[in-house]
């Protein structure tokens, strides 16, 4: 038997493989580390993977919630732990590997400086990455797999166990006339919202940009400072005056510039079509501003001699403005402008704060303009079906997943033809 | 038509596109600052131009309700946050940039995927897991929450910037014999001073402009940020205290739009280097 497959054998029991390689120092804290690991892990491992997989058995002891969050954290240990076996096993492989073809193993000093030198990247890397598995990934793997359990209002602990119920969320989306109906409603508006929203406000944006940039427009400045205010001031509390504004019996735009035109009030808040309507409005003023300015540094990068030769050429305006501007403008900005998208898509605060994703409608447990996530929101914080609410957020995170990686590997080839 | 009353036509065209929108974009803003200081408290009795100003409305917000705290504390969590994101941003991105590690490539896809992924639609998640560890109703597990939320967009917004700083640098550098924190500190650090700035003011104002986590994890009153003051304010009794909400934001609106537009440069500067790389 060669030197490797003994000493990964004996790795089996952390630290054997290294004594075995006749690195006494390394193996001794190696099987240290497995020892306290064990020490430290077991009962709430134990505890961790039985209530993962039961979600509690008796009433009131088991809170099966908390079973489930204890329970991913096990997982998350176990996979750290399982991460320390392996490298220990692959050690003791490569330094037997080492020690077949005849190559001199590292001292202690050559292994401290090796520890050093190659996890130093993990040193740096590793605060941020724990917070982000406590805050961000935790909490996804959560979601994930309570969609797959009967949580909600009737079934919630302490006074009742949760269970495990498959897909039947999933399955219950799709085929109960109400959640199918209200998912199709909700998702539809969503794509609309998205489309019609970002694409009025990149439309705007860069109308005004040029406008704004024609060589005779004079107090170029002043009007800039003020097309920008909208991004300046911040986006909640434009929102909320907004809905002050379209108040359908007291705000302005009833009262104040509707009425004297002669034209009857608008049920801003409560016809969704109208509601629908504001909220695009809204959209579009708080986004243009960025994208106006993102233009406008476009605009001044693109070279006089092109339109010098166009004009030589005979184009017209419109010419110019179809042929050169637009072209490079869309050119150089698009990885931005899908930015735009994804977050119109995820736009939680406009729908929420205008008008809490309402008016409601008959027929549908979500509001008349809730889009995903804010339907998302309403279903975990007022009517509590909370599996319900992850099934609907592992939706949206594949959609949004599948989004991300096409665009990675957009921009991947964009990158590898040197464009950017 | 001639050349110069066709000129004279698309000059005037703009000048009232460029007035219009103007008057859009004023509109709102000057209406809440009238608002603020009209007499009466209701939406309805709101006019541009308040027929007698009074400063009532600042004074009840300073005396009767709890906006000072909110906004202590909303300044304290941005600050905070802003300090923490900028040391776990610098120091990941700087590893991902520089070193050649087993993970480090499925690390940027896990990054790229968890910023596509707003972090609240896992609100359930992060409240039971702050009750858990009894940390509901804190500054603390906000201030967390957010730091751990920026770090996958603004890690990549620094790697991104780091790829830039050439490499020869670190490698004379540690020929002459600094070790791999010095290279980071007295090399990496200095030269990428622009991005951490960006970097730094997007992790301020993101927590100030944040509804949601905070409405969600603080619950009592003199603990709230100014967010969730001020929603609380204009949904409770809507109509009701709408100008004192009017007042409020205008004490909001105005130092974070001049702290804006003074450094919108480096908005523009730090959202496009965002968006074309990868």
């Amino acid at each position: 038997m060669t030197h490797r497959k003994t000493a990964a054998l004996l790795s089996i029991i952390p630290g054997m493989g290294q004594f075995y390689n006749k690195q006494f120092v390394k193996g001794f804290a190696f099987l240290f580390l497995a020892i306290c690991y064990f020490i430290a892990f077991l009962d709430f491992l134990n505890i961790g993977l039985w209530g993962i997989v039961t979600l509690g058995t008796e009433v009131p002891r088991d809170h099966s919630i908390f079973l489930l969050v204890n329970g991913v954290i096990s997982i998350l240990v176990v996979g750290i732990g399982l991460g320390f076996y392996y490298f220990n096993i692959y050690d003791a492989f490569q330094n037997g590997k080492k020690r077949d073809n005849g190559v001199k193993l590292n001292t202690l000093k050559e292994q401290y400086h090796n520890v050093v030198d190659k996890g130093f990247p993990y040193l740096m890397v590793g605060p941020g990455f724990l917070l982000l598995i406590f805050v961000v990934i935790f909490p996804i793997i959560f979601m994930l797999l309570l969609a797959f359990t009967n949580y909600n209002l009737y079934n919630s602990p302490p006074a009742k166990l949760v269970d495990w119920v498959g897909f039947k969320n999933f399955i219950e989306i799709f085929s109960l006339d109400i959640w199918r109906e209200t998912f199709i409603s909700v998702f539809a508006w969503t794509i609309i919202w998205t489309f019609t929203a970002t694409t009025l406000q990149v439309s705007v944006g860069i109308f005004l940009a040029v406008v704004l940039n024609q060589k005779e427009i004079k107090f170029k400045g002043i009007i800039r400072t003020l097309l920008i205010l909208p991004w300046a001031v911040p986006a909640f509390v434009s929102i909320l005056i907004f809905s002050g504004l379209f108040n359908d019996t007291f705000g302005a735009i009833n009262q104040s510039i509707l009425a004297p035109l002669g034209i009857d009030s608008i049920p801003w808040m409560t016809d969704p079509f109208y509601t629908k309507v504001a909220l695009i409005f809204i959209q579009s003023w708080l986004g243009f501003p960025f994208i106006m300015a993102m233009t406008t540094g476009v605009l001044q990068s693109i070279p006089g001699e092109l339109y010098e030769a166009a004009t030589v050429d005979g184009a017209s305006n419109w010419d110019k403005f179809r042929k050169i501007t637009l072209p490079m403008v869309l050119f150089t900005t698009a990885p931005i402008l899908i930015t735009q998208y994804t977050f119109n898509f995820n736009n939680f605060n406009v729908i929420y704060l205008f008008n809490n994703g309402g008016p409601a409608v008959a027929d549908q447990n979500a509001g008349g303009t809730d889009i995903l996530i804010s339907w998302i929101y309403n279903l975990t914080m007022t009517s509590a079906q909370y599996s319900k609410a992850a099934a609907v957020t592992v939706l949206l995170s594949l959609i949004i997943v599948s989004l991300a990686l096409w665009q990675f590997r957009k921009t991947k080839s964009f990158k590898d033809e040197g464009m950017i | 038509m001639s050349i110069k009353t066709a000129r004279r036509i698309r000059l005037t065209l703009s000048y009232l596109v460029l007035l219009s929108a103007i008057a859009i974009v004023i509109y709102p803003i000057l209406w809440v600052i009238g608002s603020s200081f009209n007499p009466g408290n209701t939406l309805s009795s709101s006019t541009i131009i308040p027929k007698n100003a009074t400063l009532a409305h600042y004074k009840e917000l300073f005396a009767e309700t709890d906006y000072l705290i909110w906004y202590w504390n909303t300044l304290k969590i941005c600050f905070i946050t802003m300090v923490l994101s900028v040391i776990f941003i610098g120091l990941t991105a700087y590893a991902f940039s520089r070193y050649k590690f087993i993970g480090r490539k499925n690390g940027l896809l896990l990054f790229l995927i968890l910023q596509m992924i707003p972090q609240f639609v896992a609100i359930l998640a992060i409240y039971i897991l702050a009750y858990q560890v009894g940390l509901l109703d804190t500054h603390f597990a906000l201030i967390l929450v957010y730091v751990g939320g920026l770090i996958p967009m603004n890690t990549y917004l620094a790697k991104n910037y780091y790829d830039t700083i050439p490499k020869e640098l670190d490698e004379s550098a540690r020929i002459d014999g600094a070790g791999h924190f010095r290279i980071f500190w007295q090399i990496i650090l200095p030269l990428s001073k622009p991005i951490l700035a960006v970097i730094a003011l997007f992790s301020f104002i993101s927590p100030f402009a944040d509804f949601i986590l905070a409405s969600i994890l603080i619950s009592s009153d003199e603990k709230m940020t100014l967010a969730v003051g001020l929603f609380n304010m204009i949904k409770n009794e809507f109509g009701n205290s709408f100008t004192l909400f009017a007042a409020g934001s205008v004490l909001v609106a105005i130092p974070i739009g001049l702290l804006f537009l003074s450094l919108q440069r480096y908005f523009i500067s730090g959202l496009t280097a965002g968006g074309t790389k990868g």
